[in-house]
C-alpha cells in the first residue's frame, strides 16, 4: 500500500480560504443560506468553514447543519454490513433558504443524491449548491457537478482518497492519495 | 454498524447483548426522523410487509403499521376476524397464501405462544412477533428498554420492578430478558397467584408488597390485568387488587425517591394505576408510545437488510 500526499496542510488553509471568499462572492450576508456538513465527514469541513466565514465576513448566525443520508442511501440491502447512520442535527427549516452542501470528497455522486432526498425533509429549499473539497473527476455515476471545488483529482477506482484533519492520528491536515 | 445475530424477531431471548444495543441505537436515529416535519425516509420502498393480527390490538398494529409506512413499506393489514382462519385454515396455509403474493416480511400477534417461531421454522419469510399468548412481546420490551435509557442514561445497573400479573403477560416475560441483558436487576410483585411459581429461576426477585417493591426500584412497570386471559379467579375482587396492588399519587409521594413511571397500556385508570400518576411527570407511557414507533422501525430496519433480494 502507498500513500501520496496531494494536499499538505498550507495548499487545504489556501483552498478553504478561497472557497470561503468564492461563497462570500454568491452569499453576500448568507441570511438566506444555510450549510449542510453531509455526516460523518463533510459536517467536520463544513465546521471549519463556517468558522472561517465568521472570521472573514464577522456574522456570527451562519447557520450550519448536519445531515445523515444513511437512510436515504440507494444501496440498502446491496452492501456486506449495513452502514451506520450518524446524527442528523438540523435545527431550523430549509424552506426557500439557499442550502450549500459541504463534503469532503465528491465520487460517485450518490450521496449528494440522497443528500438531496433528505434534505427534503426539513423544508424545500430555493435551491442547492455543493460545495467540495476534493472532486475525484471521470468516477461520477450520476449527472451531479459541484459548484465549488477545493482541488480536483484523477484517481482509479482502486485508489482511495483519504481527508484527515489534524487530531489525535495526525499532527497536521492533510489529503492523500492511497493505493492498494 | 454491525448486522443482527438473528433471520427473525421471535423473542428476546434468542438475542444478544449486542443485537439489543444495535436496536436501540438504530431507534436513536429513527426517533430523530419521526421528529422531523417530514417523518419519512425511503429505505423499505421494496419491502411489502404483512401485519397478521390474530389477536386484538391497537397500540402494537397502529404502531408498526406506522413504523412501516415510515420506512416507505407497503404494507398490507390482516385481522383474523375477516379472514378464512374462521373457514378452517391452518396458520402455514394461511401466510403462504399470503407469502405467495411476495411478502418479504411479516408481523404477527397471535393468541398462542410459540406461534412466531412455528411460523419462522416453517415458511420462507422474515417474521417479527408483535405478540404470542403469554410467551414474548419483544418490540414492548425494547420500547421500555430504550425509553428507560432514554430517561435514565441508561439500562446497566438500574433496578426495575414490573408489578401486577406477571403470570399472563408477555410484557414481563420479554422485559425480564432484555433488562437482565442490558445488566439491570429486575423485581416481580404481585399476588402469590399471579406469579409464576418458579420464575427465580430466571434471575429475578420476588417480592409480594408494593411499597418494598417501589422503595427498591428506580422504575416501576405497572402491567394490566388480563382479565381475558384469567380461566379461573386469581384474586378475590378488582377493589381487593387495587387497595393492595393499585399505584396512587398518596403512595408514589411517599416514597423516599422519585421513580420513574412505566405502563405497557392499554391503561385500567384507577385499577392497576390511578390518573393522577398515570398523567404525572414521573410517568413515560406517552414517551413509551411516541418511542414504540422509533424501536419498530429499527426492528423493521435492521431485518430487512435480510431480507433476500431478487436478481435480474
Amino acid at each position: 500500500m502507498s500513500e501520496k500526499i496531494i494536499f499538505d496542510q498550507k495548499e487545504l488553509d489556501l483552498s478553504i480560504n478561497r472557497l470561503c471568499w468564492q461563497l462570500i462572492e454568491n452569499h453576500c450576508d448568507f441570511s438566506e443560506t444555510v450549510l449542510i456538513g453531509m455526516q460523518p465527514r463533510g459536517y467536520l469541513l463544513a465546521q471549519k468553514i463556517q468558522q472561517k466565514l465568521k472570521e472573514l465576513t464577522s456574522i456570527d448566525n451562519i447557520l450550519l447543519g448536519s445531515l445523515d443520508i444513511t437512510f436515504f442511501r440507494d444501496d440498502f440491502r446491496r452492501r456486506e454490513e449495513p452502514l451506520s447512520a450518524n446524527q442528523t442535527d438540523i435545527d431550523f427549516l430549509v424552506e426557500d433558504k439557499r442550502v450549500i452542501f459541504i463534503d469532503d470528497v465528491l465520487y460517485t455522486g450518490r450521496s449528494i443524491r440522497a443528500g438531496m432526498d433528505a434534505i427534503n425533509s426539513f423544508g424545500r429549499p430555493q435551491n442547492i449548491e455543493l460545495l467540495v473539497l476534493i472532486d475525484r473527476r471521470f468516477s461520477r455515476e450520476l449527472p451531479i457537478e459541484p459548484n465549488y471545488v477545493g482541488k480536483t483529482v484523477d484517481a482509479i477506482d482502486t485508489e482511495k482518497v483519504l481527508v484527515q484533519w489534524a487530531g489525535d492520528k495526525i499532527e497536521k491536515d492533510q489529503v492523500s492519495l492511497i493505493r492498494a | 454498524m454491525g448486522s443482527l445475530s438473528v433471520d427473525h424477531l421471535v423473542g428476546i431471548k434468542n438475542l444478544t447483548k449486542e443485537d439489543i444495543v444495535l436496536i436501540l441505537d438504530t431507534a436513536e436515529n429513527f426517533k430523530s426522523v419521526i421528529n422531523r416535519p417530514i417523518k419519512k425516509v425511503p429505505s423499505l420502498r421494496d419491502i411489502t410487509i404483512a401485519n397478521l393480527f390474530f389477536e386484538n390490538s391497537t397500540r402494537t398494529r397502529l404502531s408498526f403499521e406506522l413504523a412501516e409506512k415510515r420506512l416507505s413499506a407497503d404494507v398490507v393489514n390482516f385481522s383474523a376476524a375477516s379472514s378464512s382462519v374462521k373457514k378452517g385454515e391452518t396458520l402455514i396455509d394461511t401466510v403462504n397464501n399470503i407469502l405467495a403474493m411476495k411478502v418479504d416480511m411479516v408481523v404477527m400477534r397471535h393468541p398462542n405462544p410459540g406461534a412466531a417461531k412455528f411460523l419462522s421454522e416453517n415458511v420462507d419469510s422474515r417474521i417479527v412477533n408483535a405478540g404470542d399468548g403469554t410467551h414474548e412481546h419483544p418490540t414492548q420490551a425494547l420500547l421500555d428498554a430504550f425509553s428507560i435509557r432514554e430517561r435514565l442514561g441508561e439500562v446497566e445497573g438500574k433496578k426495575i420492578a414490573i408489578v401486577g400479573d406477571i403470570t399472563h403477560s408477555r410484557v414481563a416475560l420479554s422485559n425480564i430478558f432484555c433488562l437482565q441483558k442490558l445488566g439491570a436487576e429486575v423485581m416481580v410483585c404481585g399476588p402469590a397467584t399471579l406469579i409464576p411459581k418458579y420464575i427465580q429461576d430466571l434471575g429475578v426477585r420476588v417480592e409480594h408488597n408494593l411499597r418494598t417493591a417501589l422503595e427498591w426500584c428506580d422504575v416501576a412497570n405497572m402491567l394490566r390485568i388480563q382479565l381475558e386471559r384469567q380461566d379461573v379467579k386469581y384474586f378475590p375482587s378488582l377493589r381487593e387488587y387495587t387497595m393492595l396492588y393499585g399505584l396512587d399519587k398518596e403512595l408514589l409521594d411517599s416514597l423516599s425517591k422519585k421513580i420513574v413511571v412505566m405502563h405497557p397500556g392499554p391503561i385500567n385508570r384507577g385499577v392497576e394505576i390511578s390518573t393522577d400518576v398515570a398523567d404525572s411527570d414521573q410517568a413515560i407511557i406517552l414517551d413509551q408510545v411516541e418511542n414504540g414507533v422509533a424501536v419498530r422501525m429499527a426492528v423493521l430496519y435492521l431485518l430487512a437488510e435480510k431480507v433476500k433480494r431478487v436478481e435480474v
